[in-house]
């Protein structure tokens, strides 16, 4: 259930009373209304969901979560193994 | 949006007794006759078409014949990339030359729906006249008719066509062998995406265009460098998925592709996602799949990629001994998945 | 694609997958509760990769699994009648109903429309002013504010012309319905990321503590999904049982506010059937009185429906993880992925599509 994908708000306008806007995908404009995201602006990432933004994109948290990435490929590093248990391999890096 | 045509601005519809077109247009009397006079011998003249007989006579060389047919119903008749003209000339050209033929002459029908414009036929027509010559084929018979209101949707086209395949060329879906490399001419899924986001024309401002090519070109230069291609084949309907589910049956081998090689344009890429559509099933109008021996794989690749229509290409995958008439695919995270033949036609999906 | 791509890095896949191998030490049973978690898992091959102490169920979070079937022959006949433009989500077109589907409906000439969003189908009704424009509104909590707007801006606009046939259904309730069973099996839920983007995730705290189990709000990429079940499963193995969030970039806990807001306008909870489970209660949306005007059930009397749901098929228990496809009688036989018999087999996420597909590749290998 409930297909939805990030997309960045290229520009905000309104169309039959509602707060609708053009959300890119790579390269792929849709219209989208932005009626649950009152606050967003142009340049940030919403998640669409059926011609819905239903939620607009925390950057800090993904940033978060990107350097505990960081700090995982590290620990793992240092044990020298990789998923299937066998040694990482120098280019692996 | 509609595309533009700079060649229409040069190139203006000639003046005809009506703005639309008449049953009488295609009841074989002088409207008929104008219109073929005006309307088509001014795009497709040439010494087997003028004649005007009610067939082509045409001298072909000895060898093999490669003969395929067509028919195209596309709504929107005009998308961004291409429209029906060009398509209609490319799919026939196409199919013809996965033979590995030269393609030479083409037949067109038009099926007609009374009412449309004299203006939108033109348009399609000097599209066909590019295409055609683009790929130097001829058009050397055709025939229209003309129904009611209602009983088409604006203009069917139907092309057949006909190519010498050349001495030694042996192309088939049944010479898929273990070890072979599989090889994609280019990006997937850019003309089933430009039509369906153009379709979805209330939600959807794309600027994805269709891929339609003529491929006889590069079919002849990859010749040019081996005639031993084993499988070639354009992933039209039902997307490169189906074409190799085709391919594994037939030769009652296993094909494995591997999900990192596909190449799929980011602005496409983005269509699939807000859709939830998968690009290996969406159709293709100016690619190509070729199957050969590992041994030729590179000069191959080297030579399709030095072509306008194959820059793209890339080695997608390769046939192997497991999994007989099944295509398998790596995903990024080294996991085996079945790639099955689509159901029916990709439908937008919310879940 | 920014925000969907690093998502999809497998190294970093492989590292997650790592860590899951080392920290599980018994067999958990977990399940994502939705369907585009079923089908980011199959498409990517996660369940492959996984230690074979985790089992993944495939839980009944798929509109297209769950939608009653009276409801479907509903939509049929709603469809069939003269002068109604029907319009829905692509994925409800080939579900069967107990004797044809939408695409069998209009090759008899029904005008059936796939739309991408419901205000679309808003705009079918300004252009086919003297038409009726029925919208299939199916979905989970996350389809429910797209669903709403449609009905709140047709009526500030005035668009008689326009209706719903509503079949909403809430997920709280169902996993209550699945973790109340005696026959649970399910140890952990990865609960559905883009429905706690609107509801949030407090409703699932009562519930984390009174059935003791850990429930982990998760994304749809490889990458969050692997970090799901590792979350889940570091929970299962303390003993943990709270709901930890793992889709922070896009859950909140008190989830979409305005959303929320025009939902509780526009729906009021009311029990709903689930195709294969049967009633549960407070389990689904319908439309309140004062929008009863653009309810399609209302507005068309659809009456002498036989609904006739076959009495092979066990989809029902397949989606409370109670069976598995193969234990069916019917699967690989009188139910196939041409000729389904039950949802599980239609929708290209269900248990029993992606077993079928399976199955071959064992049997050939």
């Amino acid at each position: 259930m409930c297909l939805a994908i990030p997309g960045e708000v290229k520009e905000i306008f309104e169309e039959n009373g509602l707060k609708m806007g053009q959300v890119d995908f790579s390269g792929t404009l849709t219209k989208v209304c932005l009626e649950y995201v009152p606050e967003i602006q142009v340049g940030q990432y919403t998640i669409v969901h059926a011609g819905f933004a239903i939620s607009i994109i925390d950057e800090e948290e993904a940033q978060a979560r990107f350097s505990a990435w960081n700090e995982l490929m590290e620990a793992s590093r240092k044990e020298g193994l990789d998923a299937y248990g066998n040694p990482i391999k120098p280019d692996d890096s | 949006m509609s595309a533009i045509i700079p060649e229409s601005l040069s190139c203006p519809c000639p003046i005809t007794q009506h703005d639309t077109i008449q049953m009488a247009h295609g009841a074989g009397g002088r409207l008929s006759a104008e219109l073929t006079q005006k309307l088509f011998l001014p795009r497709f003249a040439n010494p087997a078409l003028s004649a005007l007989e009610d067939q082509a006579m045409l001298t072909v060389p000895s060898g093999r014949l490669a003969f395929s047919t067509d028919s195209f119903v596309v709504d929107p008749l005009f998308f961004p990339g291409g429209d029906i003209g060009d398509l209609a000339i490319n799919g026939t050209v196409n199919d013809i030359a996965m033979s590995g033929a030269k393609p030479m002459y083409l037949s067109v029908g038009f099926i007609i729906e009374e009412g449309l414009s004299m203006e939108t036929l033109h348009r399609a027509l000097l599209s066909m006249e590019r295409a055609a010559k683009t790929a130097e084929i001829a058009i050397v018979t055709g025939d229209t008719k003309v129904v009611e209101k209602g009983q088409c949707d604006k203009l069917f086209i139907n092309t057949s066509g006909i190519g010498i395949i050349p001495d030694g060329v042996e192309i088939s879906c049944r010479r898929l062998k273990p070890g072979d490399q599989i090889l994609l001419s280019g990006t997937l899924a850019d003309h089933g995406m430009a039509i369906m986001t153009t379709r979805k024309g209330l939600s959807f401002q794309s600027h994805l265009k269709s891929d339609t090519a003529s491929l006889g070109k590069l079919v002849e230069a990859m010749l040019g460098i081996t005639k031993n291609i084993h499988a070639l084949r354009d992933p039209t309907r039902g997307g490169l998925a189906t074409t190799l589910n085709e391919f594994a049956k037939s030769s009652n081998v296993g094909i494995e592709i591997f999900e990192d090689a596909l190449p799929v344009r980011p602005d496409v890429k983005g269509a699939c996602e807000v859709l939830g559509i998968d690009p290996l099933y969406v159709a293709n109008e100016g690619k190509c799949v070729v199957v050969l021996p590992k041994d030729q794989c590179e000069a191959v690749l080297n030579e399709m990629k030095s072509h306008p229509v194959g820059k793209d290409a890339c080695l997608i995958g390769e046939v192997t001994d497991k999994n007989p008439g099944m295509v398998i695919m790596k995903t990024m995270l080294g996991a085996n998945r079945i790639v099955d033949m689509p159901l029916g036609e990709q439908l937008p999906r919310i879940c | 694609m920014k925000y969907l791509d690093e998502f999809r890095n497998p190294k970093i896949a492989r590292q997650l997958l790592d860590e899951i191998h080392r920290t599980v030490t018994k067999p958990w049973v977990i399940m994502e509760i939705c369907g585009g978690q079923t089908h980011s898992i199959i498409k990517n091959g996660i369940d492959q990769l996984l230690p074979k102490y985790v089992e993944l169920v495939h839980g009944p979070g798929c509109p297209v699994c769950v939608t009653p079937l009276e409801l479907i022959d509903k939509a049929i006949a709603i469809a069939l009648q003269p002068n109604v433009i029907f319009t829905s989500f692509g994925d409800m077109l080939r579900v069967p109903g107990s004797h044809q589907d939408l695409f069998m409906a209009r090759s008899q000439g029904a005008d059936v429309r796939t739309v991408y969003s419901p205000l679309e189908a808003l705009e079918l009704c300004r252009q086919n002013p003297d038409k009726e424009v029925v919208f299939f509104a199916v979905g989970f909590e996350t389809t429910a504010p797209g669903n709403a707007m449609a009905i709140y801006q047709a009526k500030r606009e005035g668009l008689r012309n326009f209706s719903e046939l509503v079949s909403h259904v809430l997920v709280p309730p169902a996993m209550e319905a699945l973790l109340s069973s005696p026959t649970n099996r399910v140890q952990g839920y990865l609960a559905a990321g883009h429905v706690c983007a609107v509801m949030g995730w407090a409703d699932y705290e009562p519930i984390a503590k009174k059935y003791h189990v850990p429930i982990v709000p998760t994304g749809f990429e490889p990458i969050d999904i692997l970090e799901g079940i590792l979350t889940t499963v570091k929970l299962l193995e303390q003993g943990e049982c709270k709901v930890e969030n793992q889709y922070g970039r896009a859950v909140k806990k008190e989830g979409n506010p305005s959303a929320k807001a025009l939902i509780q306008q526009v729906f009021e909870i009311s029990d709903r059937k689930w195709r294969g489970i049967g009633a549960i209660p407070n389990s689904g949306y319908t439309l309140k009185k004062e929008f009863e005007a653009f309810d399609a059930e209302k507005k068309f009397e659809i009456s002498h429906l036989n609904t006739e749901e076959s009495e092979e098929c066990i989809s029902g228990l397949v989606l409370q993880g109670l069976k598995k496809p193969h234990e069916c009688l019917a699967f690989g036989n009188a139910c196939t992925e041409q000729h389904p018999l039950g949802a599980t087999m239609v929708s290209s996420e269900g248990a029993c599509a992606a077993y079928y597909k399976y199955q071959r590749l064992t049997q050939n290998s």
